[in-house]
């Protein structure tokens, strides 16, 4: 017998296996614009959970005998019309974006992710009731909403997050009874039903997991919207009250010493622009990484 | 929808009529009887409901109810308001939809050069800046620094066109940005779809110029995403306006519903939601029949 002349493939050699994590990774990694995004988050969140140890002062403490100062080297961005340090209340403020970020976002996921896969699975009365609420909430842009509605609750932490989950609840429910219209045709669903499962279990652990992937870039991609919304909330004085210190908020004291002191409003926009930008671009990237068919969605 | 806006609006703390009155007396120096009389006049002493339906069926008529704050007719308020905020809307969203189709169109036929990957990250830029922020950053450097531009107010072009124009500049900058890079981004993501279609390859080689290609059928079909977008636009001006009103002291609806807002004004602050809620479903309307028109295989019904 002779050597086949045409070399055959050894297919008994498996090639590299890649995960899907990996190829996850490499799709993620690859564009440099999104690793300055998640580098600009990472920065954020580090001052956020360790912002009493970067402030140099007490973002609260009131110094009268300096309002006003200029930017120096004792108070690098000087400080507000009451004496406080600027440098310190922007690194406060990042506590307050952040945690009404995810505060927000946990509670419009969970309601949202709910009603949406009620409505996609029921279909029907059910459907129809949750869809059109919904649709009437919609057809009024979100920070209108938000502004409204923390307008009759008052100010506060908790009702800004109030005030920003019910707008914010809407794109998630119309995204997930989507998402379960489309899932619920797959033939794993009937073998489930088939099988005798309950509603809820085929809800809950079949339905679910598979619609995660949009939910996830849909997360990351609402967190920097929020942000601009409860700046924009703060900037119209209805919101997180004085003495806390809020981004937008910041802006609107800073803008009445904009002739003399224009690092009083300039620095806490510049913080809000970047954590926008940096989740609009993580998001982008995740979306680009686990599942390129979503660019439509969004 | 208007039961919604109505509710949340009755919800609001703080007697509306503590507010009217606490420039004159107060409230509890008055009579009873007078605080009754006052009521009655603005139909607060009504049970909800009946309040809801005159309300409504005031709003199908033309009438709007009347602004307990102003004691104007709401109708005549937002009159006066409404052309304001539609001269500097209508403006701003202009310019996005030329801008933005035009920024996308360059970056999709440059795609990967420098004037791409600039504008890109302007477009990155674009969406995440805060309208307020934007306003105050130039009215610093344009305004201030420069003397450029007047900083504030507002002129009816037909008063004075060029100071109008001139006030009218930095607002409509602030208020079209956002559009301008969402457009773009839209345009630019959708044209590179479009670039792969078969059809399109088919002109290629049967030697169409590219004026033609791009012009004709590029272009064309993929403006039906952004028309899309533009439709959520148009109620996101409405919002930036809210902004730029308030940055400019500019007095339109946006600061007419933030200040009702503070003041408790609720048949203005529901009046005016309402009308918003009409422009977005106008929009969604108009940007339905447009589907028709770019591409004539959606047909409805």
């Amino acid at each position: 017998m002779t050597q086949p002349s045409i070399a055959i493939k050894d297919f008994t050699v498996a090639p590299p296996r890649i995960t899907s994590w990996q190829r996850f990774r490499r799709a993620f990694f690859s564009r440099w614009i999104v690793i300055i995004g998640l580098v600009i988050l990472l920065v954020m969140m580090f001052t956020a959970i360790f912002a009493p140890w970067l402030a140099p002062y007490d973002p609260y403490k009131q110094d009268l005998s300096s309002p006003l100062l200029q930017p120096c080297k004792a108070h690098l961005l000087g400080t507000d019309g009451l004496g406080r340090d600027t440098l310190s209340r922007v690194i406060y403020g990042s506590r307050t974006a952040l945690l009404i970020g995810f505060a927000v976002t946990g509670v419009a996921v969970i309601v949202g992710m709910v009603l949406g896969l009620c409505a996609g699975y029921f279909g029907g009365v059910v459907s129809m009731f949750i869809m059109r609420f919904i649709d009437a909430l919609m057809s009024i842009p979100m920070i209108l909403l938000a502004l409204v509605i923390a307008s009759v609750l008052g100010g506060g932490l908790k009702n800004v997050i109030i005030a920003l989950s019910i707008g914010t609840i809407c794109p998630y429910t119309r995204i997930m009874n989507g998402l379960v219209l489309s899932i619920k045709q797959n033939d794993y669903i009937l073998a489930e039903r088939a099988m005798g499962a309950s509603d809820s279990r085929t809800m809950f652990s079949h339905i679910l997991p598979n619609a995660f992937q949009p939910i996830i870039v849909m997360i990351t991609m609402q967190l920097g919207f929020l942000i601009l919304a409860e700046a924009g909330l703060s900037f119209l004085g209805i919101g997180i009250e004085p003495p806390f210190a809020a981004w937008g908020s910041m802006v609107n004291d800073g803008y009445q010493y904009l002739m003399t002191n224009p690092a009083l409003s300039f620095a806490p926009g510049i913080c809000i622009m970047l954590v926008v930008f940096a989740f609009n671009m993580v998001g982008d990237g995740l979306r680009d990484a686990l599942d390129p068919r979503l660019r439509g969605m969004f | 929808m208007t039961l919604v806006i109505f509710f949340i609006m009755r919800m609001l703390p703080g007697d509306p009529l503590r507010l009217y009155l606490s420039e004159t007396q107060s409230l509890e120096s008055m009579p009873p009887e007078a605080v009754a009389a006052l009521r009655h006049e603005f139909g607060l002493d009504k049970p909800l409901i009946l309040q809801y339906t005159s309300w409504i069926g005031g709003v199908f008529r033309g009438d709007f109810g009347t602004s307990i704050y102003y004691r104007e007719s709401v109708g005549t308020l937002m009159l006066e308001r409404y052309p304001i905020t539609l001269h500097l809307g209508l403006l701003s969203f202009v310019i996005s939809c030329i801008l933005g189709v035009l920024l996308g169109l360059v970056q999709a036929l440059r795609r990967g050069k420098w004037i791409d990957t600039s504008l890109t990250v302007l477009a990155y830029f674009g969406i995440s800046i805060p309208t307020f922020w934007l306003g105050i950053l130039l009215m610093y450097f344009l305004g201030l620094k420069l003397g450029l531009l007047p900083i504030s107010g507002y002129t009816p072009p037909w008063e004075n066109f060029w100071l109008s124009t001139r006030q009218v500049i930095m607002p409509v900058i602030c208020m079209s940005v956002m559009g301008i890079a969402g457009t773009a981004r839209q345009m630019r993501s959708s044209m590179l779809e479009v670039t792969r279609q078969d059809y399109i390859r088919t002109a290629w080689s049967k030697g169409l110029g590219e004026r033609t290609i791009v012009y004709r059928h590029m272009l064309k079909n993929s403006l039906i995403p952004v028309v899309t977008l533009l439709g959520m636009f148009a109620p996101m001006i409405l919002v930036g306006s809210v902004f730029a009103e308030t940055v400019f002291a500019i007095p339109g609806v946006g600061r007419l519903m933030v200040s009702s807002i503070f003041g408790h004004d609720y048949v203005v602050v529901q009046s005016i939601t309402l009308l918003v809620a009409a422009v977005v479903i106008l929009c969604n309307l108009i940007v339905d029949i447009s589907y028709g028109w770019l591409d004539p295989r959606i047909r409805y019904g």
